[in-house]
């Protein structure tokens, strides 16, 4: 049995996420949904837990969280680069700004720095076209960027 | 109780309606595919299975390829999943309906390697026959092609996901069925695949290689490793001495792939073809299965007695553990009950560890220069002679073990007419068996066996009738109890690895009523093993097996394990008694805990 690495508080954790919704398999989605917001991705032990825990096999959750974008069993940076593909962003040249993000942190769409800090991931829209192109570094949103302007940006995160 | 009393009559409720211009009348409920069938119009599948009579099902009308024209419907409807209403009137051949499945059977070849002439289905394949029967001549699609998917060879299985249709079928029987959890739906799109969970091998998974999958799969996604090559090369050394052993489930199904009917036995065509391959002796598994009720006999006696005694540590029920399988399941899942089962090694390694020690002394034949093979209705028995208890010094006790399948097919690539060859005896002494060796191969024939048996032994009297009927059938789980002079023996049978959940779900938790169960991992047991010709969704193949493993027992003049004189031979030159220092050493074995 390959050991749980997850720290003791998180296993915990998702055994009570799991409990909260009475261990009831048709609430997988909006178990994994709770449990990632843990440690912001859902690692092989945690999806172990939620199997063992709903009585389903870990291939119907390892299927669900593959399935669906949204759920991610990459560790995100402490930093989460997300840069907007939506219409008017990539009208206005997202793609060139992805590209350097891809460039300067040498990391594809989905993986994370080795130090820990960054990570890179796409969506779709956050409703402020406007600003387009549009890029969310954690919760704070960057408007109207060029590809020059992302090395600043980065070096400014500490 | 009245909800299910309203269900019944709504199910009694006959409904009538018009398929293709004929009249049928069907309970409620049946489905358009069903209603044709009874009437003999045979609309194409692909995805759906439903082996009736077992739990084997898969029902999720993706694939359309059964799609029929209803009047006062706009949209086509899949013929599996409708069901049939009054007066509905339905069209299963319209110019529309067949070139809507044309098109649906070319979408998915859109997606298919173009590699029918290597690959180990041809001739058996359902997308093959279908590419024929609507008279697929060209590709008028392509693009999307995706050939990235894993490839994978364990030891029993061959996993080749490019060519897998995504029909599902492999991931109900291994999850609703066998409730194992190996394999499932990953990923979306183009990138979907079918896998053990985070994408790893077969191997590194909870997988029993029940091969249930296999057996459903209806494309050359999911096959049977091949040790056909190897065989051959083995035959042809003059340096080596090659025996062989057949399974009982063997010689009920092997005919089918020659054009018998099922059901038909063919024991000695089956010697007769083996001979003629070059096997230098030809031996029966059913030698073992006696055996191996010795072995599994006394144990269970052994038990017995004790609780009866009073000893309230002995571990009841016993469970038989004749089926690898099986074997793995309770190892993956239940690893917290590894001192229930019996420690009776199966059949298979009872025969390998008796050839290689006993016979091969008798023989005067080096360990190193005798090959076992065993033919199997079964792959987990290729995992089975692979694993490190069952080897000596890295030799193992059986070289390596050939399907139902490979089998027929060798025969046939060594020009071999098998209908037309002489009925043969089995050699001596590993080829002679009772009847009760024989019926090992169908659900309930490990028990009744036993049954006949542990009687005679604990009772000292003679069976007026050796017949166990309720211990037979196709019920998921059957129980029957046996009156051995006042103390009443409680038996259960379970056959498919779902229902064997079951009962050991009850043991862990207390409730149990048996003081033996038998277990067999897949429906019908041996008979609808991985390894055996495929039965294509029809259940009556499996049926025809079982009574032909009956009918083989009933023309024995010997029914029993203990008056196997061989087995006494055995018993009273090499191993002493059942369970003893000998027969514990090369009969026995002990098992492992595998939880992931």
């Amino acid at each position: 049995m390959p050991d749980i690495k997850l720290p003791c508080d998180v296993a915990g954790k998702v055994e009570e996420i799991c409990d909260r919704h009475g261990n009831n398999p048709g609430e997988l989605i909006n178990i994994l949904h709770e449990a990632q917001h843990i440690m912001g991705y859902l690692p092989e032990e945690m999806q172990r837990i939620v199997a063992r825990k709903l009585g389903i096999p870990v291939s119907k959750v390892y299927g669900v969280v593959t399935f669906y974008a949204f759920f991610t069993m990459t560790a995100k940076g402490r930093y989460p680069v997300s840069v907007c593909m939506g219409t008017a962003c990539y009208v206005r040249g997202s793609e060139k700004l992805l590209d350097e993000f891809k460039r300067i942190l040498g990391i594809d769409v989905g993986q994370t720095t080795p130090d820990g800090k960054f990570s890179l991931d796409c969506l779709r829209c956050v409703g402020a076209c406007g600003l387009a192109p549009v890029v969310m570094i954690g919760d704070k949103v960057y408007g109207r960027l060029q590809p020059v302007d992302v090395k600043r940006i980065l070096d400014e995160l500490e | 109780m009245p909800a299910g009393k309203h269900r019944k009559n709504m199910e009694e409720k006959q409904i009538t309606l018009q398929i293709d211009h004929h009249f049928v009348t069907v309970p409620q409920g049946t489905t358009i595919l069903d209603a044709a069938q009874k009437i003999g119009i045979d609309i194409p599948t692909l995805c759906h299975i439903d082996l009736k009579g077992t739990c084997i099902r898969n029902n999720p009308a993706s694939c359309r390829i059964c799609v029929v024209e209803i009047e006062g419907r706009r949209n086509l409807a899949p013929a599996c999943a409708t069901r049939c209403a009054q007066d509905m009137v339905v069209r299963t051949s319209t110019l529309r309906v067949m070139n809507a499945r044309k098109i649906v059977a070319e979408l998915i070849l859109s997606d298919h390697p173009n590699e029918c002439l290597t690959c180990p289905k041809a001739g058996d394949c359902e997308l093959q026959n279908l590419a024929l029967r609507f008279n697929i001549r060209e590709m008028p699609f392509n693009g999307g092609e995706l050939s990235q998917r894993k490839r994978e060879v364990t030891a029993s299985i061959v996993r080749n996901m490019d060519k897998c249709i995504f029909c599902r079928r492999c991931e109900s029987v291994c999850n609703e069925v066998q409730t194992v959890g190996a394999l499932g739906a990953i990923r979306r799109g183009f990138n979907t695949t079918i896998a053990p969970a985070f994408d790893k091998m077969m191997s590194e998974s909870e997988c029993t290689y029940c091969g249930q999958c296999v057996a459903v799969c209806p494309v050359g996604a999911l096959t049977e490793r091949d040790h056909t090559n190897r065989l051959v090369e083995d035959l042809a050394d003059p340096e080596k001495v090659v025996i062989v052993q057949t399974a009982p489930a063997v010689r009920a199904a092997i005919g089918e792939e020659f054009g018998l009917p099922a059901g038909t036995l063919v024991t000695g065509k089956m010697v007769a073809a083996l001979r003629e391959l070059g096997f230098d002796y030809v031996f029966d598994t059913d030698f073992a299965a006696d055996l191996t009720v010795m072995e599994e006999g006394a144990e269970m006696l052994d038990r017995l007695t004790r609780y009866l005694g009073g000893d309230r540590t002995v571990r009841l029920p016993i469970l038989t553990s004749c089926c690898p399988a099986w074997v793995n399941f309770f190892e993956h899942q239940f690893p917290d009950m590894l001192d229930i089962p019996s420690t009776a090694r199966s059949p298979q390694q009872m025969f390998g560890s008796i050839a290689k020690t006993w016979w091969a002394e008798k023989m005067g034949i080096p360990r190193e220069k005798l090959v076992v093979v065993s033919i199997m209705p079964c792959l987990a028995k290729k995992y089975e002679c692979d694993r490190d208890e069952f080897k000596t010094d890295g030799n193992p006790d059986v070289d390596y073990s050939l399907t139902t399948r490979e089998l027929a097919r060798l025969i046939k690539r060594a020009n071999i007419s098998f209908t037309l060859l002489p009925d043969m005896d089995f050699d001596q002494p590993l080829g002679a068996s009772t009847g009760a060796g024989v019926i090992f191969g169908a659900t309930g024939g490990v028990m009744e066996a036993a049954l006949r048996t542990v009687y005679e032994l604990y009772t000292g009297k003679t069976l007026k009738s050796v017949n166990f009927q309720n211990v037979r059938g196709m019920d998921g789980v059957r129980r029957a109890s046996v009156d051995l002079d006042g103390f009443e023996l409680k038996v259960g049978i379970a056959h498919g690895l779902g229902n064997a959940r079951h009962l050991l779900e009850d043991i862990r938790h207390g409730r149990n009523e048996y003081h033996a169960i038998e277990i067999m991992a897949c429906p019908g047991g041996c008979i609808g093993g991985g390894g055996q010709p495929l039965h294509h969704g029809h259940s009556e193949v499996l049926y025809a097996r079982a009574n032909a493993l009956y009918k083989e027992d009933a023309g024995k003049t010997l029914r029993k394990s203990h008056e196997n004189p061989y087995i006494r031979q055995l018993y009273s030159e090499f191993l002493g008694k059942p369970l003893s220092g000998t027969a514990e050493h090369l009969l026995h074995t002990h098992y492992f805990n595998k939880s992931i």
